[in-house]
């Protein structure tokens, strides 16, 4: 990738000459690739629907398809999103629907029924890499009790709080021009109905 | 040498790089001892800062030793100062700058007609940033250049550590400047929205300044038992209403100063409705930013009070209440903090005892391990509140 970054540089920006691990883990790459499947194949069903539901037996449930599409990517943009485990979780609550709406293709009265078989393969394949991608991007951003730490020690005023509260009373000590034109604040005094 | 280097969203790399030389007169070369990674950092990490190109340096938290000066700053500097870099670049000359208005400096920014365009008018340059700003390398490195050197540095003590005077170069006057712009009075209360590292030198600030009551917002539980140690009064917003609260606070007066030290990534829950709506006009690209708290700052703030912003935006945002807004007579100041302006002041705090900023560190790093800390500081794993980097 260091081609990349050294083709748009600046003349005067530093070069590239070797790069080192990334930020990036393999769940992250993984949960990157779904987001990028989850659009490519939402719009495939939003605009291949009819072909699609051609292909395993299942014509008339062409809305069905587009609105699965659609489900698909919205969940592939929230995966690309730094939301990216809303998006995960999200994909696989849509495997679950996808399994069950092809599992009811898969029947001795459908003539496509080895391409519904298939599909429903392919599904619960990816469903896996939902799954893994779910749960290990649940685990990297974990916190828990021992992320909890207790910083009341931490005042940042070497002679403590109240020192500093005193240091501000000193310095606003100085005396200021008074301004004689503006009209004190009223405070108190007798209430009035208006 | 090595470097941290931004090659996409969530993509950060140490990567080896070719060495900085000078390039002009007025340039300087350091060798840094100390650097930070910023909460304005993330905002690159996740992209949200248009303009970044891969290969670029990040980082704009830095300090070190100078190692080679250019003929033109050679009255300035010399050879083994230890200098603080500010993250804004400034000439010293234009008007803005003799005006103190660093961040705003007529001359630094090298990618001027660019920005004239996006911003109307450009602003500084700035280190390991957006191109918007220059794209100049950053020093979360082994070394830096610093453009305009001569003006471009704070020199700072020996009897001081690295990590008393490091965040002279943006946090400490950031969170300063916040609390300077809400010309604080005895009486105040001074409500301070995220409890990450500005919004901790914020706190301070507004204690130093003698605000009579500092009430800071946050829901990470060791960010608020931070800001309790520093004089705060805190609000846990998962579990507290923060109107309420502060209304309580206050005799139902709210607020008479307001900062926002959170930006343009407010957290996002289903108990804000708001955010969920900012969140997804934000992926669909109808919204840059999420700005529930400036809502939720102008609701609160008391008529004649004033906004401080402190927290980076970087463009867009939806559904801001001006009605309220114009109606309380609210006042609204913001900006990237002038750095240099505040300097003379703060050095001598810290040097007096008054205050020692590195109570914000929690973790130590070497560079090398600036990737997995962009993460473990991205999630709030690990206590974590502020990272400082060893290259």
């Amino acid at each position: 990738m260091s081609f990349i970054a050294n083709a748009t540089r600046y003349e005067d920006s530093p070069e590239i000459i070797s790069t080192g691990p990334s930020s990036l883990s393999s769940t992250d790459r993984l949960a990157r690739n779904l987001g990028w499947f989850s659009i490519g194949l939402g719009l495939a069903e939003m605009f291949a629907a009819r072909s699609i539901s051609r292909a395993i037996g299942m014509e008339g449930s062409e809305n069905l398809i587009r609105a699965f599409g659609a489900r698909e990517v919205a969940s592939g943009m929230l995966t690309l999103s730094v939301e990216r485990k809303a998006g995960l979780y999200s994909r696989v609550a849509g495997d679950a629907l996808d399994l069950a709406v092809l599992s009811t293709a898969v029947k001795d009265d459908n003539p496509k029924r080895g391409n519904a078989a298939i599909a429903l393969a392919m599904v619960a394949g990816v469903t896996l890499l939902d799954v893994a991608a779910a749960l290990g991007t649940r685990q990297q951003r974990l916190r828990d009790e021992d992320d909890i730490r207790d910083y009341s020690d931490r005042s940042g005023f070497p002679k403590g709080v109240n020192a500093a509260r005193t240091q501000a009373e000193r310095d606003n000590r100085e005396p200021e021009p008074e301004v004689k034109a503006l009209p004190r604040p009223q405070t108190g005094g007798a209430e009035h109905r208006l | 040498m090595k470097a941290l280097v931004w090659h996409g969203k969530e993509d950060i790399r140490c990567d080896t790089v070719s060495d900085p030389e000078i390039e002009d007169a007025r340039d300087a070369i350091i060798k840094v001892t100390s650097c930070a990674i910023c909460g304005s950092d993330l905002h690159l990490f996740h992209n949200y800062i248009p303009a970044m190109k891969p290969g670029d340096i990040i980082g704009h938290e830095m300090m070190g030793e100078v190692v080679d000066v250019g003929p033109s700053a050679k009255g300035a500097l010399k050879k083994g100062d230890r200098i603080v870099v500010p993250f804004t670049i400034f000439c010293g000359e234009c008007d803005q700058c003799k005006r103190g208005n660093f961040s705003v400096c007529e001359r630094s920014n090298r990618n001027k007609e660019m920005a004239d365009k996006v911003f109307g008018h450009t602003t500084a340059g700035l280190f390991g940033y957006t191109h918007l700003t220059g794209g100049y390398p950053g020093g979360q490195a082994e070394y830096l250049r610093v453009p305009l050197a001569d003006k471009t540095h704070i020199k700072v003590p020996d009897s001081l550590t690295d990590e008393q005077v490091l965040f002279l170069g943006d946090i400490f006057p950031t969170g300063w400047q916040a609390a300077v712009h809400c010309e604080i009075e005895p009486t105040d209360t001074v409500a301070i929205w995220g409890c990450g590292p500005v919004g901790q030198m914020a706190i301070r600030s507004a204690v130093l300044l003698g605000a009579m009551q500092v009430v800071a917002i946050d829901r990470i539980p060791e960010r608020l038992s931070m800001a309790e140690a520093g004089g705060a009064i805190t609000i846990n917003f998962d579990t507290e209403s923060v109107v309420e609260r502060l209304n309580d606070l206050t005799s139902g007066k709210g607020p008479d100063k307001c900062i926002d030290a959170v930006g343009l990534e407010s957290h996002v829950s289903m108990g804000q409705p708001d955010t969920l709506l900012d969140r997804a006009k934000q992926m669909t690209m109808l919204e840059s930013d999420r700005p529930h708290v400036l809502r939720e700052m102008i609701y609160v703030c008391r008529p004649g009070g004033i906004i401080s912003i402190a927290g980076v935006y970087g463009g867009l945002v939806d559904k801001i209440p001006m009605g309220p807004a114009m109606n309380k007579s609210l006042t609204f100041r913001m900006g990237q903090t002038h750095v240099n302006r505040w300097t003379d002041d703060l050095v001598r705090r810290i040097d007096e005892g008054q205050i020692d900023p590195s109570f914000v560190i929690t973790h130590t790093a070497k560079l090398e391990d600036g990737p997995e800390m962009y993460k473990v500081f991205r999630n709030k794993q690990d206590g974590c509140i502020k990272v400082v980097l060893k290259p």
